[in-house]
């Protein structure tokens, strides 16, 4: 049996999970004290979380320990700790679950985030659709300054820490770190090129971290419970649990808090299996920037980012998107492009043109327009845009386009040949 | 909404809401609260903005009309047409098209004899089709105004959309 909920979930079952008392009851805010104290120093902290092998949990998989060791916690001016909660790629949803059930357990894991790297300042990005969380982590934060654990001069401690929330209000490129930053400054989201990286230019221009809203919110379990045991949860090079958005033709659609590694197998078994009694036709394993698999591959792969490397594909964010044997690969690729050709924002000629190019062949071929040559386009453009731009919504976009081709080619040549889905009488 | 002063509209509550969301940035940062305050006066417009609205937003937040203009054509949250007094945003990215979001869209416009951008005679709905809201585990779903709405069928469609004032 998979073992559920163990970190960043392990309170949404209690009544009233989201209020401070009901979190203080589960030891909460016990390691906010311990730092504060000086119990435990920043150092030691950095140090933990590199045992845990805590990776990022926004889609990169950065490691955490050594992205916070790269900020100077004594160098003078303003710092800040930001996090993303824009959570926008498509099949994603699992830090909407954190703010709404759990809100104080990232609380926690923002000021000791804060406090490591001498920000006495953070801000938490959340979409501007997500109005139930925004609710819940905004009254949390007022719970939270009224019990003492933000504020000033902290429980004597000497330490500040201000934590607000800031609002979106749709754009799913906002949720790229540098885009993030533009847009709390009150502008379009453009990404910004890179270096300088946030870490020494950020907000205001000032040192910033950013780390997804699951990165943060394992951090007070982590130093409660230890790095070590954080990292046997997981896989070696990968600790932890993982939060997966399991969608699509699904039985049991849900968000499901496993331990990392666990077999793609069980996590389809935990979501009741594919709906209606049909058999498994492809998986979209972490989210719409992510390789699309065959069921074969997907059902001999593990959930961490080796072994889904292996099979072909990226952990992401952990939002696995299930096709049934009867899903038209050719109308989903269609659904992909369009949305990246809407999201892009724009900046970069081989993105903004290429994702309209990529969306436009698609769309033709699906409509049973398309010719001959559209595939070799297809992976002519897609294969122009990587390497070519700021930002990981171009690679991203070509992400698709690639891999449904590389697996599911007749489709789009029967659609080609005949002027319709493999699933129509030509 | 024909109380609002839409030449004179950030006073009141409205200017009290937008200086809460200031108090978050640093002083010299005011533009910091461009997107909340564009959101603030947007609903209490109705739904949508107009420019002399976006102008009055600029000056309060000593920013040049362009920046503000450039920030509320980039973000879709924000209108620039009506809208109904409830929109209706349906997701049909991927993970609620596979749970028939494109069926849904067909039914609703049926229903409500009006195409995606429209407003509704009675000026009562509108609908807008929306990239993936986040919520792709409980697929179908759509946003009415502040509320998701999960796990869609045509029948629940009708009672939330009757339920509506
Ligand atoms: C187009 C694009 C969209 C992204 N969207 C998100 C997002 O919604 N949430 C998120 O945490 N990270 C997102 N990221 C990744 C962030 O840039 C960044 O790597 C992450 O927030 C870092 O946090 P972590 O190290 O804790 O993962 C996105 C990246 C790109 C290129
Ligand atoms: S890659 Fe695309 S989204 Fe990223 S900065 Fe360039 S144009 Fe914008
Ligand atoms: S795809 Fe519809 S909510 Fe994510």
């Amino acid at each position: 049996m998979v073992e559920l909920n163990l970190c960043c979930y392990r309170n949404n079952h209690l009544d009233k999970s989201w209020d401070i008392d009901t979190y203080i009851s589960q030891g909460g805010y016990q390691v906010w004290k311990q730092v504060l104290s000086g119990e435990l120093t920043p150092q030691e902290i950095i140090d933990e979380v590199k045992v845990s092998n805590l990776r990022g949990r926004g889609g990169a998989g950065f490691p955490t320990g050594l992205k916070w060791s790269f900020m100077n916690r004594h160098s003078p001016g303003q710092k800040y700790i930001v996090c993303n909660s824009d959570e926008s790629e498509p099949g994603t949803c699992k830090d909407r679950d954190i703010m709404r059930y759990n809100p104080h357990q990232l609380i926690e894991g923002m000021a000791i985030a804060g406090y490591v790297i001498g920000a006495s300042v953070g801000y938490n990005y959340i979409r501007g659709e997500f109005w139930e969380p925004y609710d819940r982590f905004t009254r949390a934060i007022m719970q939270a300054r009224e019990a003492g654990m933000l504020g000033n001069n902290i429980l004597g401690s000497g330490w500040d820490f201000d934590l607000n929330t800031h609002q979106g209000a749709g754009a799913y490129i906002c949720g790229e770190e540098t885009a993030l930053l533009e847009s709390i400054e009150g502008k379009k989201g453009q990404p910004r090129f890179k270096p300088p990286f946030p870490a020494s230019y950020g907000l205001y221009g000032k040192p910033t971290t950013i780390n997804n809203t699951e990165t943060l919110a394992s951090i007070p379990m982590i130093l409660a419970k230890g790095g070590d045991w954080f990292a046997k949860l997981g896989v070696p090079g990968a600790g932890g649990t993982k939060l997966f958005s399991m969608s699509g033709h699904l039985e049991k659609p849900a968000n499901y808090e496993i331990p990392m590694g666990t077999p793609f197998k069980d996590l389809l078994s935990l979501a009741g299996g594919v709906w209606k009694g049909r058999e498994l036709k492809a998986v979209i394993p972490g989210g719409s920037s992510t390789a699309v698999l065959p069921a074969d591959k997907a059902l001999a792969m593990n959930m961490d980012y080796d072994s889904i490397a292996k099979a072909g594909s990226f952990l992401g964010a952990g939002s696995v998107i299930v096709m049934d044997d009867q899903t038209d690969m050719v109308k989903s690729l269609e659904r992909l492009t369009w949305f990246y050709y809407d999201e892009s924002c724009g900046q970069c000629t081989p993105c903004r043109e290429g994702t309209g190019w990529m969306y436009r062949v698609v769309k033709r071929i699906r409509q049973g327009k398309g010719r001959p040559e559209d595939i070799e386009t297809l992976k002519d453009v897609s294969g122009k845009i990587t390497g070519r731009v700021i930002c990981g919504l171009g690679d991203a976009a070509a992400i698709p386009v690639a891999s449904f081709l590389q697996h599911f080619e007749h489709e789009f040549r029967h659609y080609i040949d005949h002027g319709c889905s493999i699933f129509d009488r030509a | 909404m024909s109380s609002v002063d839409t030449l004179n509209i950030i006073q009141g509550d409205v200017k009290k809401r937008i200086d809460r969301w200031l108090a978050r940035y640093p002083v010299d940062q005011k533009q910091s609260a461009v997107i909340p305050s564009l959101r603030i006066v947007q609903e209490v417009n109705g739904g949508h903005l107009t420019k002399e609205i976006m102008d009055q937003v600029a000056q309060y937040l000593e920013m040049t009309p362009i920046s503000v203009y450039e920030v509320a054509t980039f973000y879709s949250n924000f209108e620039h047409q009506p809208v109904g007094r409830h929109k209706i945003c349906l997701c049909t990215n991927i993970s609620c098209m596979l749970r028939g979001s494109d069926e849904l869209l067909d039914y609703l416009k049926t229903k409500l004899d009006v195409d995606v951008g429209q407003v509704t005679e009675d000026g009562k709905f509108s609908i807008k089709k929306v990239e993936c809201l986040g919520a792709c585990v409980n697929a179908p779903m759509m946003q009415i105004d502040k509320t998701f709405y999960e796990n869609l069928t045509e029948q629940r469609l009708d009672e939330i959309l009757d339920s509506l004032e």
